[in-house]
């Protein structure tokens, strides 16, 4: 059907809208937002779903295209969604609504623009997944940034005001040479289009330096080490919910952007600097996972096991092999379950204790076992467990990394077990042991409330555990289409420079 | 030479929109000796309704390209998007003028005339296609500048902002004369055509190329181009709060519109030699304007400081010299005031006590005090950093996208570099409204005149994206007319 996507993409502004005029200053309003907000994320996740049911898996293509004149010239607006591209919009709006639900008494606070910023949010970032002109793309990409911006520093920490300079300047600069990359993309094949693009073949050299613009941009955004200090200041100012949102989302516009423009676009730089991708990537697993191991803060840990995680997904995408991408793929969604549960997890108690020292917590099984019933799931699903979707994701990685090098498939391997590592050790310090602490004596269990935002999130978890065949039978098509297309560029000859 | 009643006729009607104008405020200057100050807000009105009028007379006149008084001026599309835009400006300065001048206690009934003045003077500039009626028309709207710079006469900075803008500004007038003066002496005419003939057939001299450097100095200086930036700070920090969103909406544009047209017009041919002035003068105004900022705590300064930043990305567009990036300096003209506009309407929001407050720091919590104006800023700051989807994203966008198209790559690195650095201090602005506790509340809200303005500018930031082809169009247009 046509419309729907533009449905799906602009449908939270109705609720922007709705909140603008009927909102009214006081109590009575906030409820009022967010009710709203609740319904419009509900409808839109529907909406979605209504897209992955008409999706016709079979085709590589782009489906439920749209494309009108607008800014004049070849830039168009132009969306459509393939295999590779549905997935990131489903999972978005699946947790829209959950982090409204989280945020539902723990922010008291300016309720209305609170709505307002997630609701603009997830236009954009379904614009990101949705955009099929790099101009569009970069328009929802970019933009992204102001609402984050303004959630972290509104309704962040106590260090909120360093964490959103930090995130706002960081991918910002990384934006920027990416943009140049884009104008220069324009002037040379004479097309802001992603399929035309996806199509052209650029010369070699031009290429290297087009990729080196656009990995620092998705390198941030990722965050790749050695540019991901970013992440753990924001994650641990932003409210729960931001966090859920920029480790759920926010993270795989990095992953795909490389899936979309860096592999496809540049096939010829992505092979020539894979090398040092599985570099970065093995420093990213190894490295980051040492240092979870030393901390002191759980959403701090949780923050630096994300970039741990997101090494996988580059070291899987730059192995070029089917198994290498349809890993990374699935390592993106399940993070994004799996690390926006841990972060609602440990909302939960920063919601009853204000602190997120891990010091402070200690026996929390003992009054919490609903609690310590989820988290268990999440830590498992964070060490990837076979039966979570995290098993899935990361040794469907590790696999195509073996195929492609295997002693970065090696190196990365000892990531696996670090990662249990800390998140085990994570898990037996909060919820393991005795109730010691007379602070946590009157703790309790979660509400009905946050059992229901934790309940789809578990249900999907598991089932993409046991059974990932729904999601490689939406991404299979493009997936086979995009390394098809990396391939025959990689053996003929480039474009001519004009 | 006989006297021709047709040409004249001819010449008169391409003329109209300035005859109209000066006399206009001539007649509005009569009222205004004979009404008094009491008056002014009426006067205001007027001035708006003849520069209302003059702006539909340029907007209906005849398309296409005409010379009048014997090819002293032309009107053509780039001159009509220009004046156009001037005259917007200047009414929008005008009406943001009237409130604030009464809780001041300046209203004189010069004021709306001076703006008017300097706007006839500004559409000289535009329309000039001589080295004579340039300077004319440059000194026309000079003087007027002048002297609403120091509007405020009690004041010990306006008064210096205003001193400081005339020893400065004759300067660049005598330099700009100076050069005028050689081109003159080596091509033996004024006339742009002349000059563009003689360069064409004999090239670039040494005494040619010292007048065109001259000339394009003084230019840099009407534009706060750096190293030509020195009176900007301290002129926008002194004068009255709508004359320096005047000075930094209506005679930046035309001072920008005759830089173009100087330099793509007499000195087409001698592209090698102004390249790099423009190159040189916009990274140095990016950078200063993005550096110098971040240790400013006056809005008013950190505007300065802004506006010079902004001048260095239209450069960009200039240094491209292309038509694409013409078309971009105007588009990101157009956007600029807009913005600035809007800004500076928030800024006239600052008064506590029965005085303008100033500093950044007043700003403190204002989400809370008065969320509207405060997300309003917000997004007006957004948009000068050049995030998208706003206006400000796309004004940058096309002077860039004309330079990767020249292959000025350094430039167009140097110019993204800048405007995260730049980032921070808009950022900054931000920060004090929505992290920081509130500090008291501001003395009472907009004027709805004022309300109105701020909520249109703001409009056209968020949704410029939305329907962007009639301003992309009109500016292409334009450019095209420069590029016969």
């Amino acid at each position: 059907m046509t419309g729907l996507l533009s449905a799906i993409t602009f449908f939270p502004l109705i609720g922007v809208i709705l909140v603008l005029l009927f909102a009214r200053e006081g109590k009575a309003g906030d409820q009022l937002a967010r009710q709203v907000s609740l319904y419009v994320t509900i409808v839109t996740f529907g909406l979605s779903l209504w897209a992955w049911i008409d999706f016709d898996a079979t085709k590589s293509g782009f489906q439920f295209v749209e494309n009108f004149a607008w800014l004049g010239g070849t830039i168009r607006y132009h969306v459509g969604v393939d295999g590779i591209s549905l997935p990131f919009i489903i999972l978005t709006a699946f947790l829209m609504p959950l982090c409204i639900l989280a945020s539902w008494t723990s922010i008291e606070m300016r309720v209305k623009e609170y709505m307002i910023a997630f609701l603009v949010l997830e236009t954009l970032m379904i614009g990101v997944f949705a955009a099929l002109d790099i101009v569009l793309f970069y328009l929802f990409f970019e933009g992204g940034l102001i609402p984050m911006f303004l959630i972290i520093g509104i309704w962040g920490g106590a260090r909120r005001v360093y964490a959103s300079f930090k995130f706002f300047l960081y991918t910002l600069l990384g934006s920027v040479l990416m943009l140049v990359a884009v104008m220069a993309m324009y002037v040379t094949a004479g097309t802001t289009d992603i399929p035309a693009l996806m199509a052209y073949h650029f010369p070699k050299d031009m290429q290297n330096l087009l990729f080196l613009a656009f990995l620092a941009s998705f390198a941030v955004k990722l965050p790749m080490w050695p540019v991901h200090t970013w992440l753990p200041d924001a994650h641990v100012e932003a409210p729960t919910a931001g966090s859920v949102i920029l480790a759920g989302i926010l993270l795989k516009m990095g992953g795909y952007g490389f899936l979309r423009f860096s592999l496809p676009m540049f096939p010829d730089a992505s092979l020539y600097f894979a090398p040092m991708m599985f570099a970065l990537s093995v420093i990213a697993i190894v490295y980051t996972s040492l240092v979870a191991l030393m901390q002191e803060d759980i959403k701090k840990l949780i923050a630096y096991s994300s970039v741990a995680h997101m090494g996988f997904v580059t070291m899987g995408l730059f192995a070029l092999n089917r198994q290498g991408v349809d890993g990374a793929v699935v390592q993106m969604i399940s993070h994004g379950f799996v690390s926006a549960a841990l972060f609602l997890c440990v909302g939960v108690i920063y919601d009853r204790m204000h602190t997120r020292e891990i010091k402070a917590y200690g026996g929390l099984v003992n009054r919490m076992p609903l609690y310590a019933a989820v988290f268990m799931v999440f830590t498992m699903a964070n060490v990837g467990l076979p039966g979570t979707s995290g098993f899935v994701g990361e040794f469907l990685a590790l696999v195509g990394a073996f195929k492609a090098n295997t002693t970065v498939a090696l190196l990365a391997t000892t990531g696996v077990i670090l990662s249990a590592c800390y998140a085990l050790w994570l898990y037996w310090r909060v919820v393991f042991g005795e109730l010691e602490k007379k602070t946590l004596v009157n703790i309790q269990d979660m509400n009905l409330r946050e059992t229901v935002v934790m309940v789809p999130l578990v249900a999907a978890t598991l089932f993409f555990g046991f059974y990932p065949k729904p999601i490689f039978d939406m991404t299979g098509a493009a997936v086979v289409a995009t390394l098809e297309n990396i391939d025959g560029k990689l053996k003929t000859a480039e474009a001519v420079a004009p | 030479m006989t006297f021709d009643i047709a040409q004249f006729n001819a010449d008169f009607m391409a003329f109209l929109p300035e005859v109209v104008l000066a006399c206009g405020a001539m007649v509005l200057l009569l009222v205004g000796v004979t009404a008094g100050d009491r008056r002014s807000a009426l006067l205001t009105w007027g001035c708006v309704i003849v520069l209302a009028v003059v702006a539909a007379l340029v907007a209906t006149s005849s398309e296409g390209r005409v010379l009048a008084f014997g090819g002293t001026t032309i009107i053509d599309p780039f001159a009509r998007f220009a004046k156009l835009l001037v005259l917007g400006g200047s009414a929008i300065a005008l009406l943001m003028s009237i409130d604030y001048l009464r809780d001041e206690k300046l209203t004189r009934f010069e004021y709306p005339l001076l703006v008017t003045l300097a706007t006839l003077g500004m559409m000289m500039m535009i329309s000039a296609n001589d080295l004579i009626v340039l300077y004319i028309g440059l000194e026309l709207q000079s003087l007027s500048l002048y002297v609403l710079a120091s509007f405020a006469r009690d004041n010990a900075r306006s008064t210096e902002a205003g001193l400081k803008y005339v020893v400065l500004g004759a300067l660049s007038s005598g330099m700009l004369l100076y050069g005028a003066s050689l081109i003159y002496g080596f091509t033996g005419t004024t006339s742009f055509e002349g000059i563009a003939q003689v360069i064409g057939q004999g090239g670039v001299g040494t005494g040619l190329m010292i007048g065109l450097v001259f000339v394009m100095a003084g230019l840099a200086f009407k534009v706060s181009a750096v190293p030509f930036h020195m009176w900007t700070p301290d002129v926008y920090e002194g004068s009255p709060t709508p004359v320096t969103a005047f000075f930094a909406a209506a005679p930046k544009i035309a001072a920008m519109a005759l830089f173009l047209r100087v330099v793509f017009g007499p000195f087409a041919e001698a592209g090698a030699q102004w390249h790099q002035i423009v190159i040189f003068l916009s990274i140095a105004s990016m950078l200063l304007g993005a550096l110098a900022a971040i240790g400013q705590t006056n809005i008013k300064r950190l505007m300065a400081y802004s506006s010079i930043g902004h001048m260095g990305y239209a450069l960009i567009g200039f240094a491209a010299g292309s038509q694409a990036g013409v078309q971009g300096v105007l588009i990101y003209l157009v956007i600029y005031m807009v913005m600035t506009i809007g800004t500076f309407l928030c800024i006239l929001i600052m008064r506590r006590d029965g005085k303008a407050v100033e500093d950044i720091s007043e700003l403190a919590g204002l989400s809370e005090r008065d969320p509207t104006t405060a997300y309003l800023l917000a997004i007006l700051m957004f948009s000068l950093i050049g995030i998208p989807p706003l206006a400000g994203f796309w004004g940058k966008w096309f002077v860039f996208l004309a330079a990767i198209e020249a292959k000025l790559y350094v430039l167009a690195v140097i110019g993204f570099v800048t405007s995260v650095i730049g980032a921070y201090y808009y950022l900054r602005v931000i920060k004090i409204m929505f992290f920081d506790k509130p500090a008291a509340a501001f003395e009472k809200p907009l004027g709805s005149v004022n309300a109105a303005m701020l909520a249109a500018s703001s409009a056209f930031v968020m949704f410029f994206v939305v329907a962007p082809a009639p301003l992309i169009d009109a500016a292409s247009a334009a450019a095209k007319s420069l590029f016969p």
